[in-house]
């Protein structure tokens, strides 16, 4: 987003600005081009990514910023879905979950709740994995979130393999979120109000720690941070995001299932952080949109459409120094910064 | 001189580290006294990185006491011994390279002044930490260099980067490793001179080649061989000492 003091000169920010401000006025108006085009399957197809970039810039955090390289990132997504989808079973069902925890279909009740239980799955997981660094801390990432997985797979009460269905959307109070545009409305002004937390976050005292972290751990504990709590800080902040994200994704599909922890779909988080720009506030959501967009289409054309993406993915990411971030620096005349 | 009747402010007691067959630290004495220029010399491989290392609790000793101020302090945290007063500079500069240099020192004044759990504020807007930041760039001698990002720092510039930094900790016992190496001459006085400002306003123990250097700073000079000293004294004593000029100040003068 926005970086006045770096970017120098009024102008130029400015213009950020005003870009910033068509962007998303873009992005508002997508459900109208939508409909106007004759292709009412593109605010579907939006909504997914718009949710999907809050995941990707809620790894990115980790990731892109702290250099944690979580493998696991899919695990608090599915939780968070996975929540909705066991809080709509126990409405539907009227039997409270453990007994005391009455189900809901309220997205104000489902959503803080995705969120809080995500945070608590990867505070208790972070602060395991954070003992270890580097290719343990992936492997044990990785670990953890097939753990999950597998636990979801044989989870029989909440369909196990076959996952559950959300037959009707959480409701909003006002609000009509069975409508296709208006939820992605909602989903959008999340998405908004993340990455103006993220980009709180980066630029705060908490976030300077944190990239200070990536680039020299030694460094900082030699000026006195102990780097360990703001690394699980950071992972349960990256986590909550990631619930927040999948909550919204299971009402969006109506349906959760063990695929949303797969280790894929934690590797698709990952290349959308890193096609888009690893350590940039909007890169992710980027990488979100270029990924699933082309997916769409490819899968559209052929259904070989994975030995076109592979390759494709490749020669972006070689070329572009940087993901689409660093294309986009080339473009406006390879300023570093 | 510096006074003596004071409790030192670092005392290290009969430290052993060993690395497999290899002893790098033997049964190891030493103290630093509040305001004092302690120098520490010996030919590479002597073991002076490696205490250091068991000064700031970045390695573990297998046996012996540091204490500081009073306090022991070899079980603590490297950040717990900092937040005392303990800091270092690194022979092979440690810095966050993708940073400007004044976002360096920044961020080291930000560290000693508590928790960094603050989300919200910008950071890079906060004069509580650039005020002080750019005092500690002036005198490490880097006050125009500021906006300039490590990355594109010359060697020299780097080390004068690393004293800011410590200098940002405000420390009372200031660890320098090796801060002449790799120098050039006008880079060796700079950083001389502010090195001699510096002196008898923190204890300093200092680890360097350069004899010229030593000579002029230290008020006491111990000499690791091996990882075992085998003299200790006025810079007068240790020029005299047959067995360090045997051992170590010959290498250069034979």
């Amino acid at each position: 987003m926005v970086d006045p003091l770096k970017t120098g000169g009024a102008q130029r920010s400015a213009l950020k600005l005003l870009a910033l401000a068509v962007l998303l006025a873009l992005l508002a108006a997508l459900p109208f081009i939508a409909t106007a085009t004759g292709q009412p399957a593109m605010t579907s197809l939006a909504t997914r990514i718009v949710i999907l970039a809050i995941a990707a810039a809620s790894l990115n955090l980790a990731l892109g910023y702290c250099g944690l390289v979580s493998f696991g990132h899919a695990a608090w997504y599915g939780v968070g879905g996975y929540v909705v989808g066991i809080l709509w079973r126990h409405h539907v069902s009227g039997e409270p979950l453990f007994g005391f925890i009455p189900g809901s279909d309220q997205l104000l009740v489902t959503l803080p709740l995705a969120i809080l239980v995500a945070g608590l799955f990867s505070a208790v997981l972070g602060a395991l994995s954070l003992r270890t660094s580097g290719v343990q801390f992936i492997m044990i990432t990785l670990a953890f979130a097939q753990m999950l997985f597998f636990f979801f797979v044989a989870l029989k009460a909440y369909g196990g393999d076959d996952g559950l269905i959300v037959r009707r959307r959480n409701a909003l109070p006002f609000i009509d979120t069975r409508d296709g545009p208006t939820f992605y409305w909602v989903c959008l002004a999340f998405a908004v109000a993340w990455f103006l937390l993220m980009w709180r976050i980066v630029n705060s005292r908490f976030g300077k720690v944190l990239a200070g972290i990536r680039q020299s751990e030694r460094r900082m504990a030699a000026i006195g941070v102990a780097t360990y709590r703001y690394k699980l800080v950071c992972f349960i902040i990256s986590g909550m995001g990631a619930g927040l994200a999948g909550a919204l994704m299971a009402n969006h599909a109506r349906f959760v299932s063990p695929d949303m922890l797969h280790w894929t779909q934690s590797g698709e988080l990952m290349i959308m952080v890193i096609l888009g720009g690893a350590g940039t506030l909007l890169g992710p959501a980027a990488g979100a949109a270029v990924l699933i967009g082309l997916e769409t289409q490819l899968a559209a054309w052929t259904e070989h459409w994975q030995a076109i993406l592979g390759p494709l993915l490749v020669l972006m990411i070689l070329f572009t120094r940087g993901g689409l971030s660093g294309l986009a620096r080339l473009v406006r005349g390879g300023r570093n910064d | 001189m510096t006074e003596r009747t004071a409790e030192p402010l670092l005392r290290v007691t009969r430290l052993f580290k060993r690395f497999g067959g290899v002893t790098a630290t033997d049964d190891l004495s030493l103290d630093v006294f509040a305001g004092e220029v302690h120098a520490l010399i010996g030919p590479n491989g002597a073991g002076k990185t490696t205490f250091i290392g068991q000064l700031m609790g970045e390695i573990a000793p297998d046996a012996g006491e540091i204490s500081f101020a009073g306090e022991r302090i070899d079980r603590l945290s490297t950040p717990a011994r900092v937040r005392r007063g303990l800091a270092r500079t690194f022979q092979i500069t440690e810095l966050l390279t993708e940073e400007t240099a004044l976002d360096n020192v920044a961020l080291a004044v930000q560290a000693g002044q508590g928790h960094s759990f603050r989300f919200f504020r910008d950071a890079r807007r906060d004069r509580s930490l650039l005020e002080p930041a750019h005092e500690h760039l002036a005198a490490a001698g880097l006050a125009e260099r500021g906006g300039v990002r490590v990355s594109a720092l010359s060697h020299g510039e780097r080390k004068q980067l690393e004293l800011a930094i410590v200098l940002a900790a405000r420390p009372r016992l200031l660890l320098l490793d090796e801060p002449m190496a790799g120098l050039g001459a006008a880079e060796s006085r700079r950083m001389v001179d502010a090195l001699a400002r510096m002196k008898g306003g923190v204890g300093i123990l200092l680890v360097e080649h350069d004899m010229d250097v030593v000579f002029a700073l230290a008020d006491r000079i111990s000499v690791l061989v091996y990882g075992r000293i085998i003299a200790s004294g006025t810079p007068a004593q240790i020029q005299a000492d047959p067995q360090v000029r045997a051992a170590y100040l010959g290498e250069g003068d034979a």
